[in-house]
């Protein structure tokens, strides 16, 4: 990530990560004992609350490093919902809400789910492939009716849930709500709905990725220099040579899209049309680079990357489903097209340029 | 070996959108004398002496080059805004971009103070044109194969052999090229090159035209034939001009005319959808704008990479491979959504002849200046692959 020295919260989290989720070591392990010990360590080091201000019970890290300790996680395809709880967070924090310990997750994640909230404060609807919801205690929901929005805190329990995975195997279940009371709910500030929500997951999504690409192309370099075939190491070819410099490629635009989206939603006040510029822009072109890069890493590596014993899946697998989370890349090629055709030829460079 | 690529989300400063606003007042006002066309592909890649001098005057050649030398010492950034809104705009810059991009700073950097003070600030007033004299016959992207000799003579060097694919050499005051003063040695295949500054108007140049496949001249071949250049015209080490190549090339790599070229096409087809699109038009759209968008964000980090005074060879070479494959995509990409267009929108003629053009311009966009496989080669080379 950017200007990641700087952040001291990106450091403690990329030692904790080395030492209890190093992802060759997860990939042998035989059952999930690991992710208790690396969640208490996290939680310690006040990670998953960062965007969380101390009054609220959380450790009121700036968003820019928030951003940089998901981009650590998506070095490790970490497989805990940190980046989960870092929304839910945030979301629960835009409506002064206090947060619980403990795992949370977030609804919806689909541009197109649509929760209701009744006159009485409870809740109705479903949300699809709600990233770890089945490991979460809680939830933070954003709900609609037709004067606005709200948001609110929900037991996972008070939820039906039907299980579901994403391409890498972590939990992806549908939500559903029969008349749930939350725990606590408030209003929405002005301006924010559930387009804010699909922005802000976007941009942790993007981020998620560009860090699993780094990690991509630094382990297919690894292995090209060492691997040797036809008495030479694989590196040594042209066409290898090649498809590791568009990796390249692709990990570059990736990190610049998603370093800029992150820099945009730090630094901005309103939703604006700058701000869907940067974040569809940024979503739009991680997914591409993770269609393609994936791909490539997985050609470099040949029979053994494609084995489960092999940690390269990990990064693969995930980065090609974060791609679906919050609006994917054809989702947000449409919304993006959209606003540029609705402000005409002659206002598109400017709006270019301003950026 | 850097398998850490970096690229911080600078942002334009104050003072750039200032100079942004005064460069655009500038430009609509000579698009209302009619001294350009900004609808008209092909005039961004035309030149127009009195242009350039306008340009000059207002101190937008040269712009980070010392004061003593007719420079105006601002920012990559100030330049950065500066070639961009000229390329959007389609203004006619042939003349002094080549000056203003790579031969000036190079000349900074390797010309002793008499030539600068002579040369540099007519750069600045868009006086002077460049052409780059590396490509040869028979020895194109391989700069190291060059054949085309410098030899000792008293008081300077005899030059003899050609140069080919030299955009400019017909209309240029300079050239800077790349000639042979040595053979090269067993070790080091790259030793035996010497940069010269050499004046097109010296006896025993010719420049024969050659016609590039859109119809337009811009390639010629130059052929020397004893063509004699002072001593003080040669630029750096003798026999060592390979350990300045690279240090130019981000600057020559990574800017926004590489992935602009064709920009006009993508303009011209958000007039053509109108306000309201079907879902596939916008959804192929917002896909362009998103790449667009990507590719400046990087371009723009490289210049900020640039004005802290770091050489992000790789970096730039990744703009440039990324830009220059994407801007010869788009007009393919456009002419794909226009099959869906209205049959009454009012831009098509326009639209259609914008297409046709960046179409037959496009195989050329990842060859000029560096060719995809030579840049891949670099960014290999920076993963720790050779």
């Amino acid at each position: 990530m950017a200007g990641e020295n700087n952040h001291i919260v990106a450091e403690v989290a990329a030692r904790i990560l080395a030492d209890l989720a190093d992802p060759q070591t997860i990939n042998r392990a035989k059952d999930e004992r690991w992710k208790e010990t690396l969640w208490r360590a996290l939680d310690e080091a006040g990670l998953p609350l960062a965007w969380v201000p101390e009054k609220l019970g959380g450790s009121d890290a700036s968003l820019i490093d928030g951003f940089a300790i998901l981009g650590v996680a998506g070095r490790f395809a970490l497989a805990v919902p940190i980046a989960e709880t870092m929304i839910a967070g945030w979301l629960l924090t835009r409506a002064g809400l206090l947060a619980p310990s403990g795992a949370m997750t977030v609804a919806p994640v689909r541009p197109h789910d649509r929760i209701e909230v009744h006159r009485d404060g409870t809740l109705s609807g479903s949300a699809f492939a709600v990233p770890f919801a089945r490991s979460s205690q809680h939830i933070a929901v954003l709900a609609e009716d037709s004067n606005g929005a709200v948001i609110a805190l929900v037991e996972i329990s008070s939820c039906q849930l039907s299980e579901g995975q994403n391409l890498a195997g972590d939990p992806t279940d549908a939500v559903t709500f029969q008349r749930v009371k939350p725990l606590r709910s408030g209003p929405v500030p002005a301006g924010f709905d559930r387009s804010s929500l699909m922005l802000m997951g976007s941009t942790i999504r993007s981020v998620q990725t560009a860090g699993a690409l780094e990690a991509m192309l630094s382990l297919s370099v690894a292995y090209a220099n060492e691997r040797v075939a036809f008495e030479r190491p694989i590196a040594k070819f042209q066409a290898v040579q090649q498809n590791l410099a568009r990796l390249a490629g692709e990990v570059a635009a990736a990190l610049a899209a998603a370093g800029s989206a992150a820099d945009t939603i730090a630094q901005a006040g309103l939703f604006d049309d700058a701000v869907v510029l940067e974040v569809a822009s940024a979503k739009i072109r991680t997914a591409e680079a993770a269609t393609e890069g994936s791909s490539i890493a997985h050609q470099v590596f040949g029979a053994i990357g494609f084995t489960k014993e092999h940690a390269l899946h990990r990064f693969t697998l995930r980065a090609l489903s974060w791609r679906d989370e919050f609006g994917n890349e054809s989702y947000w090629a449409a919304e993006l097209g959209k606003q540029i055709a609705r402000r005409g030829a002659d206002e598109f460079w400017p709006l270019v340029a301003s950026r | 070996m850097t398998t850490n690529l970096y690229f911080e989300p600078i942002r334009l400063p104050a003072e750039c959108e200032a100079l942004r606003a005064e460069v655009r007042a500038f430009l609509a006002q000579e698009i209302a004398a009619g001294t350009f066309d900004p609808h008209r592909p092909g005039h961004g890649d035309s030149h127009n002496q009195a242009f350039s001098r306008r340009v000059g005057a207002k101190g937008w050649i040269g712009m980070n080059w010392p004061k003593k030398y007719g420079g105006h010492e601002r920012s990559f950034l100030e330049r950065y805004v500066v070639t961009e809104e000229f390329r959007v705009a389609n203004a006619p810059v042939r003349l002094h971009f080549v000056a203003d991009r790579q031969s000036g700073p190079i000349l900074l950097k390797y010309a002793p103070e008499h030539v600068k003070m002579d040369i540099l600030p007519r750069i600045c007033r868009g006086e002077l044109c460049f052409v780059i004299g590396m490509s040869e016959p028979g020895s194109g992207s391989d700069l190291f194969a060059a054949k085309a000799k410098a030899t000792k003579a008293a008081g300077g060097w005899r030059i003899n052999g050609s140069k080919i694919w030299t955009s400019n050499a017909h209309i240029a005051d300079y050239m800077l090229g790349l000639f042979r003063t040595s053979a090269p040695t067993k070790e080091n295949r790259r030793h035996g090159l010497t940069q010269f500054l050499v004046d097109m108007k010296t006896p025993g140049i010719t420049v024969n035209p050659i016609i590039q496949m859109t119809g337009q001249h811009d390639f010629n071949e130059v052929v020397f034939e004893d063509a004699f250049v002072l001593d003080d015209h040669v630029m750096g080490e003798i026999d060592g001009a390979w350990k300045q190549a690279t240090s130019e090339l981000a600057y020559e790599r990574s800017g926004p005319e590489r992935f602009l070229e064709t920009f006009y096409v993508l303009v011209e087809l958000i007039r053509a959808l109108g306000p309201e699109p079907d879902v596939r038009s916008a959804e192929g759209l917002g896909r362009l704008v998103a790449q667009l968008h990507t590719l400046r964000r990087m371009s723009v980090s490289v210049a900020g990479m640039l004005q802290a005074g770091r050489e992000p060879l790789v970096e730039g070479s990744i703009v440039k491979d990324l830009g220059t494959v994407w801007e010869q995509k788009l007009p393919h990409r456009v002419r794909e959504l226009t099959a869906f267009l209205e049959p009454d929108i009012t831009n098509r003629t326009s639209l259609e002849e914008q297409l046709a053009f960046a179409t037959t311009v496009a195989p050329k966009l990842t060859i000029q200046g560096g060719t995809t496989e030579i840049l891949r080669g670099i960014i290999a080379r920076g993963l720790g692959l050779r």
